[in-house]
C-alpha cells in the first residue's frame, strides 16, 4: 500500500520508524502501545452497553454477539498479515460469494458435509491462487487486481445463481455456523480463538512472520537479505484465500442459505477490522492481537447498538468515525506535543 | 510502426467500436445514433465521477467516497424540493456541486491536516455519508411524486437535440481537460502524483494539491448526485451502492496508473463508455444483465494487465525493483 502514502511522510522528519535514542521499557511500551488503547475503548463501550440495555449482560446474549464478528475476524486474520506485507485483498467478501456459490451448487447435487467442506475451502483458495498470481506474476497492483476480481468472483456467483438461492443444506453442514462446541461457546467463537492463536504465533513467533514484515517494510531490502518477496506475498493471498473459504463455510452455514449478495460489502468491514486493530495500511507495521481486540470493539459497538434497536445504517456512522477518530487521535495528539 | 507507440486511448477506442461492431452485427439497432446517443447519456453520471476520481488518483490518493457523496448530495436536493418546490434549479446545482465540494474537502483536510492515508479516510467517511443520509430521511424514500416537475426534468430538458445531461457532462469534461493540461494545478496534479519528493522541491504544496483534487472529485460527485436523483425521479439510502468501484474501474481501463502521475482525461472518458456500452448492450443481445458484473470484472483485469505491460521500462536495467522481479518465485 506503499502507493497511498499521505504527503504527511515528506513534511515530518520524525516519523514512527525512526531509531529512537532509547528503548522505552516494555512495560511503558504496553502501556502506551496501541492494543491498550484500543482496549480501553472496548471496555468503555462494554460499559456503555450494559448500562444502556438491559439484555447485554447475560452469558447468551454475548455469546450471539460474537456472531458479529467470528467470520470477519478470521479473514481480518489473514488480512492483517496481507496488508503487513504492503498488499491488500479487497474482493474477500466476493471469494465468500463465490465459495458459498460452490457448496451450494454440490449441496443441490446431494453432496455431504465433508465435500462441501472440502469445495469451500478449495474455491478460496483457487481465488486467492488467482489474485496472487495476477499480482506476484504479472506484477500488478494489489488494489486494482482484486477490485477487478471483486467484480468477477462476485459476478460469476449472478451469472450461476440471477436472482435465486442455494437452500438446502445438510444438518451436519449447518453446525459449522450454528453449533456449540461447549456451553455458550460456539463452533464459530472457538475456531476464531484457534485461528487467533495460530495467526499469532505465525507473524509473531516465526520466520515466515518476521519475512512479511521485512516485504511491507522494505521489499527491495528483503529481497536482498534472501527472502523470496513474490513467494511470501503468493503464501499471503493463498492464505487469505483459505480463509475467505473458511468464513464462507461459516457463514453459509449460519444463514442456511446462499444468494448472491452474501456478505455484500463485507471486505470493507474486514479491513476497517484490521486498520482499526493498528496495522499500518502502508505495510510494514501490525499485530494479531490488536486485530482481535479491534474485532471485540467492532463487534461489540454493532452488537450494543443493535439491542437499542438503532438500524444498521446508522451504525455504520458510528463505525465509519470509530475508524477514522481511532486513527486520527494518537497522529492529532504527536501533532499538538510538537 | 511499433504496437507500444500508438497510444492507449486510440486503442482503447478501437476497442469499443470493435465491440459495437460485433453488437451491430446481430443488432443493429444498437448502433443507431439516437441509441448511441443514450447510451453517452447514461454514462454521463460515470463520465463525471471518474474525472473526479481521475484528479485524485493522479494525486497519489484514492477516493472511495464519490458514491456516497453523490447519494448524500442527491438526497439533500431532493429534501430541499420537497420543503422548497420554488427552489430554482440553477441554484440547486450549484448548492449541489458546492454540498459535493464541502464533503469532498472533508476528505482532503483528513488526509492534509491529520495525515491519515486517503484510502482509510474515504472508507470511513463513505460509510458515514450514507448513515447521514439514512438520519436525513429517516430512512424513507423521496418518490417522484414528491419532487416537482421542474426538478425531475431539469437533466432531461433537450439542447440541439441532446440532453443538459450530457451537455453537463461535456462541459465538465472540457473544464477538467483543460485544468490538467493548461494550467499550474493541473500540472500539479501530475507532479505530485509522478514524484511527491520532487514536487515539494520544486516549491509544489502536496498536501494543498491533493486536497484541490478532493474538493475536485467532491464537487462532480455532489452535481452528479443532483442530476441522477432528477432523472431517476427517486433518492434513497443506497442510490448508487458499489458505484466507486465502477469509478475507479473506469480510470483504470482508461490508462490511469494506480500509483499516480499517468493518465489522461481522454482515456478516461473511453474507459466509463466502455463500460457503459457493455452495460447498455448486455439487454441488447440478450445477455441476462447478472453477467454485467462479471464482465466488468474481467474487463478490469485485462485492462491493467495490458496497461502493466505496455508501461515495462524500456532497455536494460541492472537492478530490479523488488516488486517487479519476475524470478522464479
Amino acid at each position: 500500500m506503499s502507493l497511498y502514502e499521505p504527503h504527511a511522510d515528506m513534511t515530518d522528519t520524525g516519523t514512527s520508524r525512526s531509531i529512537p535514542d532509547r528503548l522505552t521499557s516494555p512495560l511503558r511500551r504496553n502501556l502506551l502501545g496501541w492494543e491498550s488503547l484500543l482496549l480501553i475503548v472496548g471496555i468503555a463501550i462494554f460499559i456503555l452497553n450494559s448500562f444502556a440495555s438491559p439484555y447485554f449482560l447475560s452469558a447468551w446474549s454475548l455469546s450471539d454477539a460474537t456472531f458479529n464478528f467470528t467470520e470477519k475476524a478470521m479473514i481480518a486474520f489473514a488480512m492483517a498479515l496481507l496488508i503487513v506485507a504492503g498488499e491488500i485483498d479487497l474482493s474477500v467478501a466476493s471469494i465468500i460469494a463465490l465459495a458459498s456459490t460452490a457448496m451450494g451448487a454440490a449441496a443441490t447435487a446431494g453432496a455431504g458435509t465433508p465435500v462441501l467442506v472440502l469445495i469451500g475451502l478449495g474455491t478460496g483458495l483457487l481465488c486467492g491462487a488467482f489474485n496472487g498470481a495476477l499480482v506476484t506474476r504479472l506484477g500488478l497492483p494489489s488494489i486494482v487486481v482484486t477490485i477487478g476480481t471483486m467484480s468477477l468472483f462476485r459476478g460469476i456467483s449472478y451469472i450461476v445463481l440471477g436472482d435465486g438461492a442455494y437452500r438446502g443444506y445438510p444438518a451436519t453442514f449447518q453446525w459449522f455456523g450454528q453449533g456449540y462446541v461447549f456451553w455458550v461457546i460456539s463452533f464459530e467463537f472457538a475456531l476464531f480463538a484457534v485461528l487467533a492463536v495460530i495467526f499469532g504465533i505465525l507473524l509473531h513467533k516465526t520466520n515466515f512472520g518476521r519475512a512479511v514484515y521485512a516485504v511491507g517494510n522494505n521489499p527491495t531490502a528483503a529481497l536482498f537479505s534472501g527472502i523470496r518477496v513474490q513467494r511470501v506475498k503468493m503464501t499471503l493471498f493463498l492464505l487469505t484465500g483459505l480463509m475467505s473459504g473458511v468464513a464462507a463455510i461459516c457463514l453459509t452455514a449460519r444463514l442456511g442459505s446462499t444468494r448472491p449478495s452474501i456478505a455484500l460489502g463485507m471486505e470493507l468491514e474486514v479491513v476497517t477490522m484490521v486498520v482499526l486493530g493498528g496495522v499500518s495500511i502502508l505495510g510494514g507495521a501490525g499485530s494479531i492481537p490488536g486485530v482481535v481486540i479491534a474485532a471485540f470493539v467492532l463487534g461489540l459497538v454493532t452488537f450494543g447498538l443493535g439491542l437499542l434497536n438503532v438500524p444498521g445504517i446508522v451504525m455504520s456512522i458510528f463505525t465509519g468515525a470509530l475508524l477514522i477518530g481511532v486513527i486520527a487521535l494518537p497522529r492529532l495528539i504527536a501533532k499538538w506535543r510538537k | 510502426m511499433n504496437i507500444r507507440n500508438i497510444p492507449r486511448e486510440a486503442i482503447l477506442g478501437l476497442v469499443i467500436v470493435a465491440l459495437c461492431g460485433v453488437i451491430a452485427a446481430r443488432f443493429p439497432a444498437f448502433v443507431r445514433p439516437s441509441n448511441l446517443l443514450s447510451v453517452a447519456t447514461d454514462t454521463a453520471p460515470l463520465i463525471m465521477l471518474a474525472l473526479g476520481q481521475f484528479a485524485v488518483i493522479l494525486t497519489r490518493c484514492i477516493d472511495l467516497s464519490v458514491a456516497a457523496n453523490l447519494a448524500l448530495t442527491g438526497m439533500i436536493c431532493a429534501l430541499l424540493n420537497m420543503a422548497m418546490p420554488g427552489f430554482p434549479m440553477v441554484l440547486m446545482l450549484a448548492l449541489a456541486l458546492i454540498v459535493g465540494a464541502f464533503l469532498g474537502a472533508v476528505n482532503g483536510a483528513l488526509v492534509w491536516k491529520v495525515g491519515i492515508p486517503p484510502i482509510v479516510v474515504t472508507l470511513g467517511t463513505m460509510t458515514v455519508f450514507r448513515g447521514i443520509i439514512f438520519l436525513l430521511s429517516g430512512g424513507s424514500w423521496v418518490n417522484a411524486h414528491e419532487m416537482s416537475d421542474s426538478f425531475t426534468q431539469f437533466p432531461r430538458i433537450p439542447f440541439l437535440g441532446v440532453e443538459l445531461l450530457a451537455w453537463i457532462a461535456v462541459i465538465a469534461v472540457t473544464g477538467v481537460y483543460l485544468l490538467v493540461t493548461r494550467t499550474p494545478l493541473g500540472r500539479a496534479f501530475y507532479a505530485v502524483g509522478g514524484n511527491p519528493h520532487a514536487a515539494v522541491y520544486t516549491g509544489i504544496d502536496v498536501g494543498k494539491t491533493q486536497v484541490l483534487a478532493f474538493v475536485l472529485s467532491g464537487a462532480l460527485a455532489g452535481m452528479t448526485g443532483y442530476l441522477w436523483v432528477a432523472r431517476y425521479a427517486v433518492a434513497y439510502v443506497e442510490i448508487a451502492n458499489g458505484f466507486e468501484l465502477d469509478v475507479v474501474a473506469a480510470c483504470v481501463i482508461g490508462g490511469v496508473a494506480i500509483a499516480g502521475g499517468a493518465g489522461s482525461v481522454g482515456g478516461v472518458v473511453l474507459g466509463a463508455l466502455f463500460l457503459g456500452v457493455i452495460k447498455n448492450a448486455l439487454p441488447v443481445v440478450n445477455i441476462s444483465p447478472f453477467w454485467q458484473l462479471a464482465i466488468s470484472g474481467a474487463a478490469i483485469i485485462i485492462a491493467v494487465a495490458l496497461n502493466a505491460r505496455s508501461n515495462r521500462p524500456k532497455g536494460r536495467i541492472i537492478l530490479k525493483k523488488a516488486e517487479h522481479t519476475h524470478e522464479p518465485v
